[in-house]
């Protein structure tokens, strides 16, 4: 394990920010810290690279006690959410400076840098300074910067914040890629679902200083462990006493009950929205106190002729996920 | 409660911004006239018969009078009490400065107050001040009276504030994550203070220091008690001026004048320079 | 204020050097001169006198004293006033409208800040004195004399603090920017009606601001008024001329109690400073 959380609590006054947090992660996997802004997932990055102390617990990182390590001896690469980058150097001196605390010989330094600036495309600009560089251009440099010094682990906090979509996009593809050419243990914290599911191996729920779920991108969508987890990692509706997602929904123009399958429940469409290649159906189902969600294909609704007003039955598909209404408290 | 009473860095200057501006309106050509013609009768004439005066012997009188034994005596004292001063300023200054915005202890919001209270006494009264702790009678055996050592404690008095409040506002602006990615890069706090804090004050340790030494260069009012006025030995600049107006030495009064008020003008452009930098490094 | 990263709440040995070399630092240079300065001011004079705050208030009776301070108050008023109505005026000219020289202009505004007090003097004497100046005969056969009277030393008063006002008011008018001037006028208000009603409102702080500082530093100016005075008991003898004139007469308690009163002066303007300065910050 590269990195073993166990056991961490913290508060800042009477806020909890961290509620007995237990994790493991292996070596060279990238996992992203996921949740709504608040729950705790950046206080964890910090502690984990030294920069907050959690009240107890400890940390471990490539099998040493880091818990009462400074920042300085952990041997971790961070990534800060605006970047930090230091205003009055170069590029190039930015990414150097972790090299040359450590003495590194300059013939070293100067090789290194040039192979991660390479690496980060920023070979160009490395005698500019950071003010005259982009936001994402920023973020490579700080992502090299964080590098250079060949850490055990790189954490990274909100990575992809306060980027424009374009941007991101890029970004998000390009640390994936750079992940498996690198192979360093990366943690990232994002609020961002469908980040963390593009990007990262695993991915650990956060919520109000709580782990919520652990598990792969495909484990959490097919198998959320909560109403908190499923609502959090896609769309949601109701039908009947069960939550599940839209495109789990089948749609019928009658009734016909087929021997096995659940009743269906009768609705009538109260408003359709077309978005690309699929239709979004809001249904206002007999009985229920809420309307219901539905997703279907275009071409399937152009078959059956759906408009505002029509009639139409609704049962969960075969193999939906679902959770059920009143169990878990929702989120 | 920082910045209370020293301004840094020529704040009144406006932003070249061209948008947003308004073509004058006759009523505000009007205005305009009146504040122009006030300020010459204030400010710019009054400093170009200074220039005037000074000129009016040709380059030889000026340049004799500078070079008079006595007189560049009392100018070289004061370049050097004043150069002394600012040294000090810059490293205590910012010690200070770094105290009141990082340390964290009972009565730091006192001694914020304090820093202001030389800048805000009226000069004679800040010698006055100096003379009742370090005077002929000093309750602790110490007498600045006509010496070297009482111009240099009182150019420290009158010019504490300018580094502090300079620095201090920068300081509080600096970002905690910087500081934290050179520590986790394996920076000490010492080597994150040299190569990551300190470049990034210099700017305002600068304009600090140009001012403070600006103010030395031509302080008056603090000295008048203290100096003792020596000639060759205690005697600076600005009291050599008024030693050449009691002598009725115009010109005199004016060639020294003339450099002061050269000083005066450099600052201005060390700050603004400065500024220009800062604002371009974004 | 407080500062969460905990990298920089890290304590060590040298926090608690600098802390107290600090502390030792302002102490020696200006607490314990300050409380030496009050302590003589109540000092009785001489040994078994009285002293106390009965004493003072005597020593500030004197009839020379009293011609001083109203010397003092009446350059000081004059001097705040005109700076005032000027820097409200300028500071609008500079940030608002476009004419050649502006930044000349606002460059110029602020030398007279970092203008020696004594050449301050000497050019107001070089300028207008009916001897020497350079517009002294004209003035001086037009029956107007600035150079010894109090219109010289209201200039001189005037010269020095002439920047305060502007300072705190053009970052002010830039900050606010026009859109509400803007939007006043297309509603239909003239001028005038624009400046009192949308622009005054919002520099008011910074214009009081300016003023209480115009006023400290009005009250206590030496240099630069100690050159266009005569100087001399109820001739021009302004308040801290007044305390060097007595300090050097070997009239100590006199010095003393006059500069106490200064000192007062100056305290309350930095209460009055950072009392204005809250409600601004909070905005």
């Amino acid at each position: 394990m590269s990195i073993e959380v166990s056991g961490i609590n913290k508060k800042y006054g009477d806020f909890v920010a961290l509620e007995d947090i237990n994790v493991s992660l292996p070596t060279g996997q990238l996992t992203a810290l996921l949740g709504p802004s608040g729950g705790g997932k950046s206080t964890l990055l910090r502690i984990i690279a030294g920069l907050d102390t959690a009240d107890s617990g400890s940390v471990e990182i490539e099998g040493v006690n880091a818990t009462k390590l400074p920042p300085q001896k952990r041997n971790v690469g961070f990534v800060f959410q605006h970047y930090a980058v230091f205003k009055h150097m170069t590029v190039a001196k930015n990414v150097a400076f972790g090299l040359e605390i450590r003495k590194r010989p300059k013939a070293e330094v100067k090789a290194k840098v040039a192979e991660l600036l390479e690496l980060v495309h920023l070979s160009q600009f490395a005698h500019r300074l950071p003010s005259q560089l982009s936001g994402g251009q920023r973020r490579r440099l700080a992502l090299a910067r964080a590098l250079a010094v060949e850490p055990s682990v790189l954490l990274l906090d909100e990575p992809f914040g306060a980027l424009d979509a374009k941007v991101r996009k890029e970004l998000r593809d390009w640390l994936r890629r750079l992940h498996d050419e690198v192979h360093v243990t990366t943690v990232f914290v994002t609020h961002d679902q469908e980040e963390a599911m593009e990007v990262a191996d695993e991915i650990v729920v956060i919520n109000n200083g709580r782990i919520e779920q652990i598990g792969t991108p495909d484990q959490l969508y097919d198998e959320p462990a909560n109403d908190f987890v499923m609502g959090f990692l896609g769309d949601v509706t109701r039908l009947g006493n069960v939550r599940l997602r839209p495109h789990d929904i089948e749609l019928a123009l009658s009734p016909a009950v087929t021997p096995g399958t659940p009743p269906a429940f009768a609705g009538v469409i109260e408003r359709t929205l077309r978005l690309g290649f699929e239709l979004r159906l809001t249904v206002d189902v007999e009985g229920q106190g809420e309307t219901t969600q539905v997703v279907l294909s275009r071409t399937h609704a152009r078959a059956l002729d759906l408009g505002v007003g029509t009639k139409v039955w609704l049962r969960p598909a075969t193999g939906a996920i679902s959770v059920p209404v009143l169990g878990v408290a929702s989120a | 409660m920082t910045e209370v009473l020293v301004k840094p860095a020529g704040p009144a200057r406006t932003s070249s911004r061209p948008s947003g501006l308004f073509r004058l309106t006759p009523a505000s050509g009007i205005g305009l006239g009146i504040a122009l013609v006030w300020f010459s009768v204030l400010v710019l004439l009054p400093l170009a018969a200074v220039v005037g005066a000074a000129a009016a012997g040709g380059w030889g009188a000026f340049w004799n009078t500078l070079t008079d034994a006595q007189t560049f005596a009392a100018l070289r004292l004061t370049v050097i009490e004043a150069g002394l001063v600012t040294v000090v300023n810059g490293i205590l200054g910012t010690v200070v400065a770094w105290v009141l915005v990082r340390d964290q202890f009972f009565g730091k919001r006192i001694l914020d107050v304090v820093i202001d209270i030389p800048f805000a006494l009226p000069t004679i009264v800040a010698g006055l001040v100096l003379l009742s702790l370090y005077g002929p009678e000093s309750p602790v055996g110490i007498n600045i009276v006509n010496t070297r050592q009482g111009i240099f404690l009182a150019l420290l008095f009158v010019t504490l504030p300018f580094v502090v409040r300079t620095v201090q506002p920068v300081l509080i602006e600096l970002d905690a994550d910087v500081e934290e990615a050179a520590a986790s890069l394996g920076a000490s706090r010492f080597t994150t203070f040299r190569r990551i804090i300190l470049p990034s004050l210099v700017p305002a340790i600068t304009a600090g220091s140009s001012l403070g030494f600006a103010r030395a260069i031509s302080e008056f009012g603090s000295l008048v008690l203290i100096s003792g006025n020596t000639p060759y030995q205690t005697e600076v600049a600005s009291l050599k001026i008024l030693k050449f107006i009691e002598g009725d030495n115009q010109a005199g009064a004016a060639a020294v004048a003339v450099l002061l008020l050269l000083v005066a003008i450099v600052t201005i452009v060390i700050l603004d320079v400065v500024s220009r930098r800062v604002a371009r490094r974004g | 204020m407080a500062d969460t990263s905990t990298i920089r709440n890290r304590k060590g040995p040298v926090t608690y050097v600098m802390r107290f070399g600090v502390i030792g630092y302002l102490a020696i240079l200006v607490v314990w001169p300050l409380y030496e300065v009050t302590a003589r001011t109540f000092a009785p004079l001489e040994r078994g006198a009285e002293g106390g705050f009965g004493a003072f208030l005597e020593r500030l009776q004197d009839p020379s004293v009293t011609y001083a301070f109203q010397l003092t108050a009446t350059c000081a008023f004059w001097a705040v006033l005109i700076n005032t109505v000027f820097g409200v005026g300028i500071s609008l000219l500079l940030v608002r409208y476009q004419f050649p020289g502006r930044r000349i202009l606002s460059v110029l505004v602020d030398l007279p800040m970092s203008v020696s007090p004594v050449v301050v003097g000497l050019a107001l004497v070089l300028a207008y004195s009916s001897g020497q100046g350079w517009f002294g005969e004209a003035l001086e056969s037009a029956g107007i004399f600035i150079i010894g009277t109090t219109p010289g030393l209201i200039m001189a008063t005037a010269f020095v603090s002439l920047p305060l006002v502007v300072r705190e008011i053009v970052p002010v008018l830039e900050e606010i920017g026009i859109d509400a001037e803007l939007a006043a006028s297309s509603l239909g208000a003239n001028g005038w009606q624009t400046f009192r009603r949308i622009t005054l409102p919002s520099i008011k702080w910074a214009v009081v601001y300016g003023v209480v500082l115009s006023m400290a530093r009005s009250l206590g100016e030496f240099g630069a008024v100690k050159i266009v005075s005569p100087g001399a008991e109820f001739r021009g003898e302004t308040a801290t001329i007044l305390i060097q004139n007595r300090y050097t007469n070997y009239e100590e308690p006199t010095a003393y109690a006059a500069a106490f009163v200064l000192v007062l002066a100056s305290v309350l303007a930095l209460v009055v400073v950072s009392l204005i300065r809250k409600p601004e910050d909070h905005k």
